[in-house]
């Protein structure tokens, strides 16, 4: 709904990430519409909170602020824009036709998070710890990474 | 409760269109960031159609897997925007067709 209109602004300037941000509340409310109250919260939490200040902090940090140009060439837009259209439009077709009448009522799905900590947890433990032991490797792969001239300009000293 | 009802393929809709958007902009975008976060567009439209489909069918380990995608992305997330720094100081450009050789 309103993510998409967000989207089509997305394209054109270097901090879109302000319309991506955007896209992220809307999709945290479509959350709440369908009754995923926590993965709504969470959607706000992680995505909208942690990942775009991490984006907005990189952007700012590497003084990303010039205008990218756009060459394309035109056989990709004549040939491209088209037929996405009807790749598009087809898809858009089919969906409805085989799924129209189905409805997904709002609310409908009682989702607090008590019975999704109860799911995680125990039918879903073994993930959640690997969960674990990869977020530690990412952390310790960004550290590694973001900080590497500064150790390595240290030992030259 | 509202007791009005959206039919799931509105969701799929939207869903698809988001992942499309993120498609079409990791491949038409030159800055290594706008990119990134092209990726992210699309796993959030996965993510809207993981929901819609738990909805649907009134399972709730949908909504659990999109928490596990939310980590995967994170951490990606964290990981890819050390890289881009790293290529940063090196290179000191954000635009991908100049970072064309793994070593300089």
């Amino acid at each position: 709904m309103g993510g998409a209109v967000n989207l089509l602004a997305q394209r054109h300037p270097i901090n879109s990430a302000l319309s991506l941000i955007a896209v992220m509340a809307a999709l945290a409310g479509e959350y709440l519409l369908l009754g995923a109250e926590f993965v709504a919260a969470v959607q706000v939490i992680v995505y909208a909170g942690a990942i775009m200040v991490l984006f907005v902090f990189v952007i700012m940090l590497l003084n990303a602020g010039e205008e990218e140009r756009t060459k394309g060439s035109r056989v990709a837009i004549l040939l491209g824009v088209p037929g996405m259209l009807t790749g598009s439009v087809l898809t858009a077709w089919v969906v409805l036709r085989h799924s129209g009448t189905e409805a997904v009522p709002i609310g409908a799905l009682p989702g607090p998070p008590k019975e999704i900590a109860q799911l995680l947890f125990h039918e879903f433990l073994l993930p959640f710890e690997v969960t674990s032991v990869l977020i530690l490797i990412a952390i310790m792969g960004a550290v590694v990474l973001a900080s590497k001239p500064e150790s390595a300009a240290g030992k030259a000293d | 409760m509202v007791q009005s009802y959206v039919p799931l393929s509105y969701y799929l809709l939207l869903s698809g269109f988001l992942f499309a958007c993120g498609v079409v902009g990791f491949l038409i975008k030159r800055n290594i960031i706008t990119i990134f976060m092209s990726i992210e567009l699309m796993l959030n439209g996965v993510n809207l159609s993981f929901v819609a489909f738990a909805a649907h069918w009134h399972a709730l380990a949908g909504q659990v897997f999109v928490f596990f995608v939310m980590v995967v992305a994170a951490a990606e997330a964290a990981v890819g925007l050390a890289i881009i720094i790293a290529v940063y100081r090196t290179r000191e450009t954000l635009n991908v067709d100049q970072v064309n050789l793994l070593k300089l």
